[in-house]
């Protein structure tokens, strides 16, 4: 059963992979890039990693890839451009992709888990009486403390300079204030008057 | 001996697992199905009512056949696929809002034990499936290759996301006191939980507040008025549902409703007590739990139902505005504030370091 779901996550994995740097709408390369996340999520189930199968999918299908859609919904390609400007550019393209093929293989055979790397501890699973989420929690928090609020101030970083790039002040527009309107009052904003006939009043 | 148990001594482990889990999936399925139906009329009559109009009665008795008519017009009626459409993912749009509205029931604890699947990490399970939804609509919106549906679907995307950000700062703050994901334990952990005697999260005045703005954040998610942008029939015609008919119509509505009727069902399981009595008496615990769980359900639709009638649509930058400036500020300062309360008072002693 387990190898069953596992062969049927990794293969739709891999031919969604597959269909995302092939497909010809930029929209369906999103699509199934979102079936990609998805399958991934499936994966960590399989590994018993619940708490991180859920959080791909929140962030990553749920907002990330949302953001994507959003953006290549709006773009307006000329596919035979791109087309053409892919055939230039094959002989490069391939040659990167052999030498980092290269590189993988000459890593992924030539390693040993060793110095460094905390590999044992972290295989042996939550402690009794405590659940995977609750575990995550408590190594996040004080073990890996300073390494995870580094990477939270880099996002911070990255999110400022993001607002600082597109802030625009306009001039000239008019901006509504919630709370002026709601401090109004019928005493500074009306006034009852009697008009005396052909007279009009006074404003 | 347990129902599955049973399947599995008569046809064996594989296809005893299947088969009970198949029939306990089309027992929750079809009873949200005709809960759909219920709650389509019973939105009618409630808004009619608060309009000083009569609603559905012509169908049936009191009318109450009436969604059932809408249905059978709706099947009979043709599927009509517009030309410039992407064909694939314009019939799979409706496929995915109906299936996601009807897979986050699986965890919805019913009552104590009557849950299909008792995940720990329940909650954000609703929330992963919950923040999905939004490809149905955006999908839909994309491939009708039509401006009407594609702005819809443009606002509901932005919409959606925004809300989900005080969302999960919502969820946090109140797993945090039920320390526990699992939907079961978040309801137990509110038995009797303020002054003894009140069941319900939302009787904690520090919870309070977290609740009302979960109230309004599951109107932005689902979409119902005054939050209801993406089809802004004034505006957008429909949004992301102009160029549907038929059944695709009909999934995309089914969605809609059942998800509403799934929000109705999460807040009594977040804030109200879920299957518990809203007081901790003995006497209150002969009313079966399921009974009071469908009577939570029952007032929160009505509550839906009453907010739908009577608040004006919001422009749609004053719902941006109330999203990313009101809400989320405030719902992380009150993770803040909670995490804060519940560490001073020593709730989290108990845990395994």
């Amino acid at each position: 059963m387990a190898a069953f779901a596992f062969y049927l996550f990794a293969g739709l994995l891999l031919t969604s992979g597959l269909m995302v740097i092939t497909a010809k709408n930029p929209v369906h390369s999103v699509l199934w890039l979102i079936l990609a996340f998805f399958n991934a999520a499936g994966l960590f189930i399989l590994l018993g990693a619940e708490f991180l199968a859920m959080l791909l999918v929140i962030v990553y299908v749920g907002a990330v890839a949302v953001l994507f859609l959003f953006v290549v919904m709006m773009l307006d390609i000329d596919f035979r451009a791109l087309q053409r400007g892919a055939l230039q550019n094959l002989p490069l393209g391939l040659a990167v992709s052999g030498v980092i093929l290269a590189e993988v293989l000459l890593v992924a055979s030539g390693w040993t888990a060793g110095q460094g790397v905390i590999v044992h501890e972290a295989l042996a699973g939550p402690p009794p009486g405590m659940s995977n989420t609750q575990w995550i929690g408590s190594q996040l928090y004080t073990r890996y403390f300073f390494v995870f609020s580094m990477s939270g101030l880099i996002l911070l970083a990255a999110m400022v300079g993001a607002i600082v790039l597109t802030h625009r002040r306009r001039v000239g527009i008019k901006k509504q204030s919630i709370a002026a309107q709601n401090a109004r009052t019928p005493a500074a904003t009306l006034g009852v008057g009697k008009a005396g006939l052909g007279q009009g009043v006074e404003l | 001996m347990s129902y599955t148990g049973w399947f599995v001594d008569q046809f064996g482990a594989g296809p005893g697992w299947f088969l009970a889990n198949l029939t306990l999936i089309l027992a929750i399925a079809f009873p949200v199905m005709v809960g759909v139906a219920v709650a389509v009329y019973a939105d009618r009559k409630i808004w009619a009512a608060m309009q000083m109009r009569r609603g559905p009665n012509v169908v049936g008795p009191f009318g109450i056949l009436q969604t059932f008519a809408d249905a059978a017009k709706l099947f009979l009626k043709e599927t009509i696929i517009p030309t410039g459409a992407s064909t694939g993912v314009f019939l799979l749009a409706p496929m995915i809002s109906f299936t996601l509205a009807l897979v986050v029931w699986a965890v919805m604890p019913f009552d104590a034990g009557l849950v299909l699947a008792d995940l720990n990490v329940g909650l954000l399970y609703i929330f992963a499936v919950s923040s999905m939804g939004v490809y149905g609509i955006i999908m839909s919106g994309w491939a009708s290759n039509s401006k009407y549906a594609f702005l819809g679907g443009l606002r509901s995307a932005a919409q959606m996301v925004s809300y989900e950000v005080s969302m999960g700062f919502i969820l946090v703050s109140v797993m945090m006191v039920a320390q526990s994901l699992n939907l079961s334990d978040i309801v137990m952990s509110q038995k009797g939980n303020v002054l003894g005697v009140l069941n319900g999260n939302i009787f904690n005045p520090l919870l309070f507040p977290m609740a009302i703005m979960f109230f309004i954040t599951a109107l932005a998610e689902t979409n119902r008025p005054p939050f209801d942008l993406p089809e802004a029939e004034a505006e957008l015609v429909a949004g992301y549902q102009v160029e549907y008919s038929s059944m695709s119509f009909a999934l995309f509505f089914l969605g809609e409703y059942a998800n509403i009727l799934f929000m109705c069902a999460l807040i009594p399981t977040l804030f109200l007590g879920g299957w518990l009595p809203p007081l901790d008496l003995p006497v209150l615990y002969l009313v079966p739990g399921f009974v009071w769980f469908l009577g939570k359900m029952a007032l929160m639709f009505f509550i839906f139902a009453w907010v739908k009638a009577t608040v004006p649509r919001y422009r749609y930058d004053q719902l941006m505005r109330l999203g990313w400036k009101v809400f989320l500020p405030l719902s992380l300062f009150w993770v803040v504030l909670v995490s804060g309360w519940l560490m001073f008072t020593g709730h989290f002693a108990s845990l395994p370091a």
